[in-house]
């Protein structure tokens, strides 16, 4: 066990924890969050995906040892039910999700792919997604969503 | 929280639940109450169902449960549109057996017929509005038919200022009457809230990272479970060595019950690591029968369960008659639910009581199922619905719920459990494999004169109901046997017309004891289903049986327009009688600009990218709702590879709740219906399941080449409410088939239809 320092939507929390825990397991257990989800533990669904440094990472195979002191971001940081971000109200918009575990990994994928890639048109957007799965098959939906969140970007 | 403490603290009024367990679906028909063989008691008492503050806000309760199909929302559209009340103004609790009616278990597209029609909450809601217009005429001193209700005021028509809230007239007291059957819902044609697209309650919370699932339980001293499953099928534990794992940080305690491990932990991933350091010994398995002859296998599979859902006897002596005879056999593989997050569930056993957080779809039966694995009186038990990740039937939600319930137990304080990926997917329910076998004698104009069907299909276990928990992993591998096989041949003459699995075509008459109930002009016809034992437990995954049988129809319907030179289309109408059914196939082919000639299309060159269209058809369960879809799709011919373009989908469910909340599930529905058409097939190896993961068992990515998915929603105002969360998926692999066919020629007869199978269908054109 190490005392480690995490700094998750722009607080910093310090933890006792194994440095080869994986960081969602700190994120969802030791900060009780709710948006990184366990889907398959293997980096196969992105379901528990959340922005590292801005990049999107996979935190079911990512050790919170590696990613101590760097600045996390999960789907709480980046809006909330009153003020959604942008790409939650696309979410909103387009209803699209059914049971919507799988948003998590929808929503930070895209944001991060966006954020670096804001000019990107259809064929790339669903390159960005192609590791991510949706099981109730809200992939129309979803791939609105996020081409009107891009549209906004753009605008 | 039981149901006195809850309504305390919300503000509503306090009432006894449902004394009387009467059985109530006032109203129904005979059809419906046949398919809601997994309805619970319900509740014939006004109170149980709703209940309004003095503040005026309406709180309902139901034992339907939001699986993320949006029925919580259409419910509280139901209650707000009943009772004359703003959407906001209702409060929905959902699936507790402290708090609210027993209804079973959510499932089999039965909600809405339950729940939206003449009984149970839509009754409820029409007996509360009529009960307090009469309480406001007694007040006000004037007769109902002069007063309106409005959003929680009933006023007198002709002088608005004489009024009086729900709040003055029922607010914080009980109503303390029954439901009234008579009491008259309101006509869709009337409607404010229902028929509205009212967007899903939850998906504000969902966005934002903080809906409470399942997973995100957390209750105070609660510890984690690892549950550590055989090896192999049938293995069974040899020696358990708790010294390999004594020591480690965190752990509690191993818990061994029968073949059951499992370890408890302080923290998630000690509970892992314990788990994978754990020394188990385990007999080896049983020994699977091989993946590549599996239908062969089925079909020569001994004893057998044998039913005949119709026999005209008059089919044979048709055959002989035939101008000509076609036949085609159809395979289906093992599918899984596979549900994107892993089950969870979180349980707190102690002192002889037990509460059971749950996304299980089967609330109420789980309560007495979970009672009887952990050795306790099912009134101790207390199951709470939490949403889980979608479920599509009977994912690992039940076993993993009993796998807490056993740790908890065990332990003496609440556990959560988690499943890993493998763990989910090496042993849940998965859904039926089936031989199907079909056979149709033609006159000489091309009429089929009579159709003979015979299917093979694998069962063991399944939704563990109120008393076999061992129809699911857990319950098994702590003693229980899963629901007793009992093998019956031959097959006795059917005693009524029931087509809930669908193993009857569209296409027949359906008359059984003098009465018909198909959807469908061929007299002569005989369905003979036989069930085997099946070497994994099996479940109702979304449209079970339904969804193979129906691929195996539409199938062989565009087999029998071509081998006639009919256009599938016109070939499938001048065999219907469902005027509804007719109206869903002329709807969704003109939607897709459905251009009127046999398939397969003219001019078919051999090589590059090949295009065509088909068609597929049901009224699912026999009896609750109507789809048709029309698929275009691109064949690449040197590949094999099938590519869908477009699916056009015509639905009626009768009157439309939420038309948005309707397309989401046509859409996911045709899409999950696709995935499971082109990609998924559950394999194994001699001994275990090799689909472990989403390497081994690959479904539609989000990156996926997509289809177009259009929806023509047909408004049935005067018709009775049907499901709708299962006819999209049901009818998408004959559409995706048929268009193969149309595109290149070349029929695929077993599903999925991998580019090696494809390939091999081209290949084999003559």
């Amino acid at each position: 066990m190490s005392l480690l320092t995490f700094n998750v939507n722009g607080r910093a929390h310090s933890l006792e924890v194994d440095p080869a825990t994986p960081l969602l397991y700190v994120l969802s257990d030791d900060l009780e969050l709710r948006g990184p989800k366990f889907g398959c533990g293997l980096g196969q669904c992105g379901s528990c995906t959340v922005l590292v440094k801005g990049q999107a990472v996979r935190s079911c195979v990512t050790t919170a040892g590696s990613v101590a002191g760097a600045q996390i971001t999960t789907l709480e940081g980046l809006g909330t039910i009153d003020k959604p971000h942008p790409i939650q109200q696309a979410f909103i918009d387009e209803q699209a999700m059914q049971c919507g575990f799988c948003v998590n990994g929808v929503i930070m994928t895209a944001k991060a792919f966006l954020d670096r890639n804001p000019k990107a048109g259809g064929a790339q957007i669903r390159q960005a997604m192609s590791g991510v799965l949706c099981r109730c098959a809200a992939h129309g939906r979803m791939l609105r969503a996020i081409t009107r969140y891009a549209k906004g970007v753009k605008a | 929280m039981k149901r006195r403490s809850f309504l305390k603290h919300s503000g509503a009024l306090v009432v006894g639940v449902g004394a009387a367990r009467v059985l109530v679906r006032f109203g129904v028909d005979p059809g419906l109450v046949q398919a809601q063989r997994l309805d619970g008691a319900g509740s014939n008492q006004l109170d149980a169902w709703i209940a309004i503050g003095a503040d005026g806000n309406v709180t309902a309760y139901t034992g339907k449960c939001e699986l993320g199909h949006g029925l919580y929302t259409a419910q509280t559209q139901l209650v707000a549109e009943e009772l004359g009340v703003p959407f906001g103004r209702v409060k929905l609790v959902q699936c507790d057996t402290a708090l609210t009616p027993d209804q079973g278990t959510t499932s089999g597209a039965q909600s809405h017929p339950t729940n939206f029609n003449t009984g149970n909450l839509a009754l409820a809601g029409a007996t509360a509005r009529e009960a307090l217009l009469q309480r406001a005429a007694m007040r006000l001193g004037v007769p109902v038919d002069q007063l309106a209700a409005v959003d929680g005021v009933i006023s007198v028509k002709a002088d608005p200022s004489k009024k009086v809230s729900y709040g003055d007239l029922v607010g914080g007291r009980p109503f303390g009457l029954a439901l009234n059957p008579a009491a008259r819902r309101k006509h869709p044609r009337e409607w404010k809230v229902l028929g509205t697209p009212v967007p899903r309650v939850e998906i504000p919370a969902i966005v934002a990272g903080q809906f409470e699932y399942v997973h995100n339980v957390r209750v105070p001293g609660m510890l984690h479970g690892r549950v550590v499953r055989p090896p192999a099928v049938g293995a069974t534990v040899v020696n358990v060595d708790e010294s390999s794992v004594s020591g480690l940080p965190g752990l509690v305690r191993v818990v061994v019950k029968k073949n059951f491990v499992g370890v408890v932990a302080e923290k998630p991933w000690q509970a892992i690591q314990a788990a994978g350091t754990l020394k188990v010994s385990w007999t080896s398995g049983a020994g699977l029968p091989s993946h590549r002859d599996f239908h062969d296998v089925l079909r020569r599979q001994k004893p057998t369960r044998d039913t005949f859902l119709v026999n005209s006897k008059d089919v044979d002596e048709k055959f002989t008659a035939a101008a000509k005879v076609v036949k085609a056999t159809y395979l289906f593989p093992y599918q899984m639910h596979g549900s994107i997050g892993t089950a969870c569930a979180v349980a707190d056993v102690r002192d002889g009581n037990a509460t059971i957080w749950s996304a299980t779809q089967a609330v109420f039966p789980l309560k007495t199922s979970a009672a009887m694995l952990l050795g306790l009186q099912p009134a101790n038990v207390h199951v709470i619905f939490k949403m889980g990740p979608g479920c599509y039937g009977c994912n690992g939600a039940d076993p993993v719920s009993y796998d807490a319930a056993l740790l908890s137990q065990a332990v003496g304080r609440p556990v959560r459990v988690q499943l890993t990926r493998k763990d989910e997917m090496a042993w849940e329910n998965y859904g039926f494999a089936f031989v199907i076998d079909e056979r149709v004698a033609l006159t000489a104009d091309g009429t089929i004169a009579a159709w003979d069907h015979e299917a093979w299909s694998p069962t063991m276990g399944g939704r563990p109901g109120a008393n076999n928990p061992g129809n699911v992993v857990t319950g098994y591998l702590a003693g229980f046997e899963p629901a007793a096989f009992t093998p019956r041949s031959p097959a006795p003459d059917p005693a009524a017309f029931a087509n809930n699995s669908n193993g009857v075509p569209s296409y027949v008459s359906g008359c059984v004891s003098g009465r018909c109930g198909g959807t469908g002009n061929i007299a002569s016809q005989r369905v003979l289903t036989h069930n085997v034992q099946s070497p994994f437990f099996t479940g109702p995954l979304r449209s079970p049986e339904r969804l193979q049988n129906t691929f195996a129809h539409e199938s062989f319907m565009d087999e029998i327009a071509a081998a006639v030179k009919s256009d599938p289309v016109e070939y499938r109408l001048r065999h219907l009688s469902d005027p509804r059914l007719m109206e869903v196939v002329r709807s969704a082919a003109k939607g897709a600009g459905w251009q009127t000639r046999p398939s397969p299309r003219p001019g078919i060159r051999r090589t590059g990218v090949a295009s065509g269209r088909g068609i597929s058809c049901v009224l699912y369960e026999g009896d609750n709702g109507y789809c048709a879809m029309v698929a275009e799709v691109e064949v690449n011919q040197e590949t094999g590879r099938v590519t869908v373009a477009r699916m056009v989908i015509a639905n009626d469910c009768g009157p439309i709740s939420n038309p948005d909340g309707l397309r989401n599930q046509l859409e996911g529905g045709a899409l999950q219906g696709l995935s499971r058409a082109l990609l998924e097939e559950v394999v194994w190896d001699d001994q275990k399941v090799t689909s472990v993961d989403w390497r081994t068992y690959r479904p539609l990515y989000l990156g996926a080449d997509l289809p177009t998915i259009e929806t023509v929603l047909i408004h049935q105002p005067d018709a009775r409410a049907t499901g709708a969360g299962e006819t999209a998926v049901t009818v998408a692999a004959g559409a995706i088939a048929n268009a193969i066919f149309d595109a290149t020629g070349a029929r695929v007869r077993q599903a999925p239809f991998t580019p090696e199978r494809v390939k091999a269908a081209l290949d084999s054109r003559t």
